[in-house]
Parts: C-alpha cells; sequence; structure tokens
C-alpha cells in the first residue's frame, strides 16, 4: 500500500473541493453585483 | 442564489442609513455590531477585504502544502500518511467554526435584530458545509492505511457527520425562510439548537472509546512532536483566511441579489 497515494488523494480532494467552492462563489458574487 | 435573503432587510435605499429598531442609536450597547448594521458601509468594508483575505489564503495554503509535504518528517509509526494531518485538521477546524459563526449570527439577529445577521449565517452554511464534507472525506481516505478501514461508526465520525447533515437541513431551512420572505428567527434557532453537536464532536473521543486518537492539539500544548506540527498553523491561518474571504464573496452576492429584488419590487409598483 503506497502511502503517498492517500496523501495525494486526500489533498486533491481538499483543495480541489476548496477551489471549486471559491470559483462558484465569485461567480455568483459577480453575477448578482453586475 | 436568487430570493437568498428575506425581503425585510434594509438594504434597497440611497441614503444607506438604517432606520427604526435597527438605528445605530438603539443598538447603543453594542457599538461594535451596529458599525455594520449598515449594508452600504458593510460593503464599503468589504470589498477592498475580500480579495486581500482570498489571496492571503491562497499564498499560505500554497506554502503550508509545501511545508507539510516536503519539509517534514514522516511519522515514526504513521510514516508519510501524517501529512494528511496539514489538510484535516483545517477542514475539521472550519466545519466547526462554520458552524460557531451560524450560531453568532443566530445570536446577534435574535438579540439584537442586526439586518446582516442572517445574510452572515446564510453565507457561512455553505462553506462550513463543504470544509465538514473534506472533514469526513480526508479522514476516511487517512483511515484506510492507519486503522484498516474507510470508516467506523464511532463517536468522532458519527458526530461529524451528524455536523453535515445539520448543515443540509440549515441550508434548506434557511433558503425555504427566505423564500417565503420569513425574519430569519426559525433558522436562527435552528443554528442555536445545532450547538449543541459541538462539545459533543470536541469530546467524544473523552467520552467514548473510538478508533480515533484523544485530543492531541490544544490552546497551548500539543502532544505531536514540534518537527511535525509547525506547518499547521500556517495551514489553519490559510484556509481560515480562505472561508472568511468566500464568506465575504457569498454575503456580497446575498446582498447585492436582495437589492435587485428590492429594486425590481419598487419599479412594479410605479
Amino acid at each position: 500500500m503506497n502511502p503517498w497515494l492517500f496523501v495525494a488523494a486526500a489533498y486533491a480532494v481538499t483543495l480541489g473541493g476548496a477551489a471549486l467552492l471559491a470559483v462558484v462563489s465569485y461567480l455568483a458574487m459577480k453575477r448578482a453585483e453586475r | 442564489m436568487a430570493g437568498a435573503v428575506s425581503s425585510h432587510w434594509p438594504i434597497g435605499h440611497k441614503s444607506g442609513v438604517t432606520t427604526g429598531s435597527n438605528s445605530p442609536n438603539h443598538h447603543s450597547t453594542v457599538p461594535s455590531l451596529h458599525a455594520l448594521a449598515n449594508p452600504a458601509r458593510f460593503l464599503k468594508i468589504a470589498r477592498p477585504l475580500t480579495p486581500v483575505l482570498f489571496w492571503a489564503g491562497i499564498v499560505l495554503i500554497a506554502l503550508g502544502c509545501w511545508a507539510g509535504l516536503t519539509q517534514t518528517p514522516p511519522d515514526y509509526l504513521q510514516g508519510e500518511t501524517v501529512r494528511i494531518l496539514y489538510i484535516h485538521v483545517p477542514a475539521a477546524w472550519l466545519g466547526m467554526g462554520g458552524w460557531s459563526g451560524i450560531a453568532l449570527s443566530s445570536i446577534a439577529l435574535l438579540v439584537w435584530r442586526h439586518p446582516l445577521a442572517a445574510v452572515a449565517a446564510r453565507a457561512i452554511a455553505l462553506p462550513g458545509a463543504v470544509f465538514a464534507a473534506l472533514c469526513l472525506v480526508t479522514g476516511s481516505i487517512w483511515g484506510r492505511p492507519t486503522w484498516g478501514t474507510w470508516w467506523q461508526w464511532d463517536g468522532r465520525l458519527t458526530s461529524m457527520l451528524l455536523l453535515f447533515f445539520v448543515y443540509c437541513a440549515y441550508i434548506a431551512l434557511a433558503r425555504a425562510d427566505a423564500d417565503r420572505g420569513g425574519d430569519g428567527r426559525v433558522p436562527a434557532l435552528f443554528g442555536l439548537a445545532g450547538t449543541v453537536l459541538l462539545p459533543i464532536i470536541r469530546y467524544s473521543v473523552v467520552w467514548w472509546n473510538t478508533l480515533h486518537q484523544g485530543p492531541s492539539i490544544g490552546l497551548t500544548q500539543s502532544t505531536i512532536n514540534r518537527a511535525i506540527l509547525w506547518p499547521l498553523p500556517i495551514m489553519l491561518a490559510g484556509f481560515s483566511f480562505l472561508f472568511a474571504g468566500i464568506v465575504l464573496m457569498r454575503m456580497r452576492a446575498l446582498l447585492a441579489t436582495a437589492k435587485a429584488e428590492a429594486r425590481m419590487r419598487r419599479m412594479a409598483r410605479v
């Protein structure tokens, strides 16, 4: 069991989830303030 | 996002000065709160603050990732998987911290009728739910190589899962309340009631036998070696700044939507 696979998966999920949340929130803000 | 804010918020007027029970004089005992009660004044601060918080968060998270993935030694027992600590703990911190923010906003709404409190609570709910979910997912990924299982119905994991469901219920309740033109008191009461989960999550590893480790990080000391621990405050600060930036974005979106709806209503009356 390669531990780096689990580390990479955890970081990808967290950073991807946070990035998606930030992008969705930014677009919603821009759309609403237009 | 449409219909996100109750039509009762006094944000559509030209002067930007709140009136009646929301006037600053009415809140003379809470100057720090009523200073931001005016949405126009709040937006004046929030607009420049949003990119500052966002980019400070991105820089600190990048620094923390670099430090956590390359500059710390592997744990003698867990090996390289200990590096999941640097994202799992901030996710748990923000999942629980988000609900604390909802509870404080609920108090501000119920006690002082603060006009931005319901907006703040609604803006916090989705990011809080996302970070609670990220805490569960990263914990599950960490559990597989460490405990030999993806999931265990023990006190810590189950109470955190409950918090995620409570977030989902709050989001649905707050949206329904805003859609029917409610004053936000029902979601606020729910937000206060949900705080009962926070001490349960915190002390679940003390009260019950669980696979999850006991409390290892306190305010003044930690059982984790400093050589491993030091990137964690960087990641905690980075994710907290990012979270705050996202909450401000969502508050601005909710306020702009409510303002547009108020304008539409005025035009329909003319």
